[in-house]
């Protein structure tokens, strides 16, 4: 973004907020990026020659007379085989102490793909995790959030499930990321040896929050890069999804609007959806899978930040520790994965789905029967025996230090509901309670 | 309309865009603003003074003061003509498989329809008819439906057929009659005319309230509250209840002529869903691929928010089209909630004062105009036809008295509620059996239909069914506060008569190949049995045998919705369900 020689520059700025200024400029482009003494800028609204810009590190210290100049088109990365194993911040500069990329200019936050070009997902994505692989399966080309209160681990899952998940390509956003946590990335997957096929646009605590703004574009037309043009297979990691919807407040309050719910821009499923709609299945074999984490604040999943995300994503995992089991669990009631039915039963095992509906349903009676025992009433025999259930499936099956293939999972959901119930408690489809009923004593 | 105007732009705030124009422009007018090279679509929202108001349909990115705009001296408008079904348009009814690439181009506009296709074109009028818009002059085959060609909507006033074209083989473009207006002027009709999406095709005699029976396959709504044929209904539900693959299973098998599906502000892959699975699966009624009957209007969450916007009237005035040849239109928008966040943006950007939530404050209104589309209706030629409306809701929080809902409740006739618990529980669909309702079962001329359809019981046994529910209901909340031993026997049987009553005609498992669909004959034989089974006095000695006992009968009932209908192995379950009853009954 150097300064070429026709550039015009204007010093005359009329208004100044903490988020926003605003000049008197010509020939400026809806969406343009600008420099106001060195600080990054970007036109969010033009009315006559009167335009306002963004900016990104905060309006501290600016002078009405600050030197503003247009650098001629929107935010830009470079894209070349070079961003392998790199880190960058939220303007694509490197952070780690590397050289600059050469590569392609790419104006950040291109077009959307046509959805008959589009290919429907179809390859599973095995995390080892029970909870994820036998309830809630992940498949390439989906998007889908960790909703966890921030006491969750969830930057830990999602390193454990990024480097499991065999992709050519991670990249991870990371937005207000604590300067730990980005260590723990670094570090997580440099023990792994995977560092060659990661690359990070990270956006810490110590950094203005407004630059969030840029880091999940900044990622995802890196993952275009290597998904449309060398045809990988990208998984995208965006921590935390919630600071991300925080810094779109802080910009929109900044600019008058009318907030809607839980003070968030009217546009807020929009914005999200414009991220997390880039998760895609091409068709020449390339694919974007998106997995994010949308911090909630006591489990509260109707505020506007997880409960717009859930309307876009496909499905959510929910983090919660279960204090029976003294485990954190992927729980089966919150959570969901809508395109599991693409490869449930037919990537894996025909009883795939009965079994897992079953295990679920019958989790639920445990908790029906849990309620009846809060309360003090006495518990039937079969109250006792889907308690009994609930204790091993949530220790063997849900938690997320759970660590086996899928097939190992069916057989030992079969193993406990052998073990806690009869033939006909469990309603799965005959044919398969014949081949891989086991009866315990 | 008008001479079409010129403009400058003179402000932009993110896609709306402040122009100021030479000549009159008119409300809802659409203009092109020239970007570089490219030509971007928007349409007037708003005029004061000099400054017109615009929304774009695209990303306003690099546009600058001083672009130049031309008026178009129309509103957004659909070309309507044979070659629509099996189309995918984007909201404005551009073909997106006439798009090159795989990413979509700003300002890339591609033609609804095929200039060079021919049509098998049969004469229906003959010189000296009198007709007006509407009246059928000839029909082509289009996906095996006798595609109507019709007089075009805009004529007003009536007309005098001078010539139609003998039958033969003809494109979109040909002139296919020559009718006379009352001042003697020859006016040419071809295959293709073009209307404006906000105004309602009224091209019909009359719009009696609806009565016949819309079978969808699905129990829960067929049996228990059932919507017609130009019946509205909606689908509120909290995300994760299954909303979707509740619409898809209507889609595909409701029994309709026509579906036209308006993915608006949803997710890619579940249109992609529908693009891969339609060409593939078959309709239950007619056995032809799904696609033939099928037109889908794709503007995605990540497509243009004004787009989205249009999308649904796209949408519309594709199926009153189609109601005009005397079809059976089924149109189902996913969701209407998006629609209104659309209206909301906009209505923000323009700084008006907001309503609850921060929608616009004629919402509500916006709302019922839309649902008002639908309906039955008997043409000029009294021939009848349809459009069934389903919307579904996404409230914001799962909470259904947000300003959507609200507004769609006061709407649609048929609420099909999608609660959270049960969708925890897994029993799905999770449309709460007690607070979802269908205004139609109210209605006399519907409850003609049905007795002569099944029978003059069946409006009896079904309420009586809803009783048993409710009663369910409320002993389970006993049972919680009083607990097992708290509450005599009889109430545990009655408990469990619910249960049967939800896991065998309730619940119905959408993925499986059998019981995805249940046909009428079938839900009828299902009601019939579980009702006598509910019907029946069980002896018991303690609290403790009923739950085990009735799990048993329900499984057997399961395993029997699993089967083939009147198979052996569909009886073989019957006759043992048969045996596990005598067991315990007097």
């Amino acid at each position: 973004m150097a300064t070429k020689a026709f550039q015009k520059i204007f010093t005359k700025i009329t208004q100044i907020t903490k988020a926003t200024v605003s000049l008197q400029a010509d020939g400026v482009g809806y969406g343009e990026l600008a420099t106001i003494q060195g600080q990054l800028a970007q036109v969010v609204k033009i009315i006559g020659d009167e335009v306002t810009l963004q900016v990104f590190g905060g309006t501290e210290g600016i002078p009405t007379n600050a030197e503003v100049i247009f650098l001629g088109g929107a935010p830009t990365l470079k894209v070349s085989d070079q961003l392998a194993g790199r880190f960058f911040n939220a303007f694509g500069k490197p952070i780690d102490g590397g050289p600059e990329i050469d590569g392609t200019v790419v104006e950040i936050g291109g077009p959307s793909v046509n959805p008959v070009r589009r290919k429907q997902p179809s390859e599973l994505i095995a995390t080892g995790i029970a909870g994820i692989d036998l309830n809630n399966t992940l498949v390439s080309g989906q998007k889908i959030p960790f909703f966890a209160d921030p006491d969750q681990p969830f930057n830990q899952v999602m390193a454990n499930v990024a480097l499991r998940a065999k992709a050519d390509k991670i990249i991870l956003g990371g937005m207000g990321l604590t300067n730990d946590d980005y260590l723990y990335f670094k570090q997580v997957f440099d023990n792994a040896g995977a560092l060659d096929r990661i690359i990070s646009f990270v956006n810490t605590t110590e950094n203005p929050p407004v630059e969030r703004l840029l880091v999940p574009d900044m990622a995802l037309t890196a993952a275009e890069y290597f998904a449309v043009e060398k045809n990988e297979s990208v998984l995208v990691l965006l921590t935390d999804m919630t600071l991300y919807a925080d810094a779109l407040s802080i910009v929109s309050n900044r600019m008058d609007q009318i907030p809607s719910k839980d003070s968030m821009p009217g546009s807020l499923y929009s914005d999200l959806a414009k991220i997390y709609e880039k998760a895609v299945q091409l068709p020449d074999g390339g694919s974007i899978t998106i997995i994010a984490v949308t911090t909630l604040s006591g489990g509260d999943i109707t505020h506007a930040i997880p409960d717009n995300t859930g309307y876009i994503t496909e499905g959510q995992l929910f983090l919660r520790s279960d204090s029976d089991v003294g485990k954190v669990i992927v729980d089966p009631f919150r959570s969901l994965s809508r395109l599991k039915q693409l490869v449930i039963g037919k990537k894996t095992r025909k009883d795939h789905p009965q079994v897992m509906n079953a295990a679920v349903r019958l989790y639920a009676d445990a908790a029906n029967a849990r309620t009846k025992m809060e309360n003090g009433f006495d518990l039937s025999d079969y109250d006792e025996r889907s308690l009994a259930f609930a204790k091993d499936y949530s220790s063997d099956i849900l938690a997320i230090d759970v660590n086996i293939g899928t097939e190992e999972m069916l057989d030992q959901t079969w193993k406990l509901l052998g073990k806690h119930f009869k033939k006909e408690e469990v309603g799965i489809r005959e044919e398969f309670v014949k081949e891989y009923w086991t009866e315990q004593e | 309309m008008h001479m079409a105007a010129k403009g400058k732009v003179v402000g932009i705030i993110s896609n709306l865009v402040v122009v100021e124009a030479t000549d009159a422009v008119a409300q809802n007018e659409i203009c092109f603003i020239k970007v570089d090279d490219e030509q971007l679509m928007a349409e007037v929202i708003k005029v004061i003074g000099k400054s017109v108001y615009v929304q774009v349909f695209e990303s306003t990115r690099g546009m600058k003061i001083g672009n130049d705009v031309e008026f178009a001296g129309h509103m957004l408008e659909v070309t309507l003509g044979p070659g629509i079904l099996s189309k995918n348009y984007d909201g404005l009814q551009n073909d997106l498989d006439k798009m090159e690439g795989v990413f979509l181009k700003r300002g890339d506009y591609t033609f609804p329809l095929d200039h060079d296709k021919e049509w098998d074109f049969k004469p229906l009028a003959k010189p000296g008819d009198t007709v007006q818009a509407g009246s059928w002059l000839g029909e082509v085959d289009e996906n095996f439906q006798p595609h109507k060609i019709m007089v075009p909507f805009v004529f007003e006033g009536t007309y005098t057929v001078k010539s139609v074209t003998e039958a033969g083989k003809y494109k979109i473009a040909d002139t296919m009659a020559i009718l006379v207006n009352s001042k003697g002027e020859e006016i040419p009709v071809t295959m293709m005319q073009k209307w404006p999406v906000k105004k309602a095709i009224t091209a019909y005699k009359e719009k009696p309230r609806p009565f016949k029976l819309l079978e969808t396959g699905v129990r829960t709504i067929d049996t228990i509250n059932p919507i017609v044929e130009g019946g509205t209904g909606f689908i509120p539900g909290p995300f994760g209840t299954g909303k979707t693959v509740l619409q898809h299973a209507i889609s595909k098998q409701a029994e309709a002529d026509i579906v036209v599906i308006a993915a608006c502000g949803e997710r890619a892959n579940e249109v992609v869903e529908i693009f891969t699975e339609f060409p593939e699966l078959v309709d239950p009624h007619t056995g032809r691929k799904l696609t033939e009957r099928t037109t889908i209007i794709a503007n995605t969450s990540n497509m243009p928010v004004a787009a989205r916007e249009a999308s649904v009237y796209t949408a519309m005035t594709i199926s009153e089209y189609y109601r005009s040849m005397g079809l059976r239109v089924l149109m189902m928008a996913d969701s209407t909630s998006r629609w209104a966040q659309a209206l909301r943006e906009m209505s923000n950007r323009l700084e008006e004062l907001p309503g609850p939530d921060a929608f616009p404050m004629d919402l509500p209104a916006i709302i019922s105009n839309f649902y008002a589309r639908a309906g039955y209706v008997y043409l000029n030629n009294g021939k009848p036809g349809s459009i069934t409306f389903i919307g579904t809701v996404s409230p914001a929080g799962g909470n259904l008295k947000e300003p959507v809902t609200e507004s769609t409740k006061k709407a649609a006739r048929c609420f099909y509620a999608l609660q959270q618990s049960r969708a925890d529980g897994k029993r799905y669909p999770a449309i709460n059996p007690i607070e979802s309702y269908s205004k139609y079962l109210e209605y006399p001329e519907f409850e003609e239909y049905i007795a002569e359809r099944i029978n003059d019981q069946w409006l009896g046994k079904i309420n009586e069914m809803k009783t048993l529910l409710q009663r369910g209901l409320e002993v389970s909340e006993q049972i919680n506060i009083l607990g097992d031993d708290g509450v005599s026997v009889d109430y545990h049987v009655r408990f469990w008569k619910s249960e049967v009553i939800d896991f065998v005609i309730l619940q119905q498992d959408a993925f499986d190949s059998i019981d995805a669909v249940t046909s009428l004959e079938r839900q009828e034989y299902m009601v019939n049995k579980v009702m006598d089974l509910c019907h029946m006095e069980y002896t018991f000695d303690s609290f403790a045998e009923v739950g085990p006992y009735f799990k048993r009968v329900i499984n057997l009932l399961r395993q029997m919705n699993y089967s083939e209908f009147k198979s052996e192995k569909f009886y073989n379950y019957e006759k043992e369900l048969k045996e596990t009853l005598t067991e315990v009954t007097v």
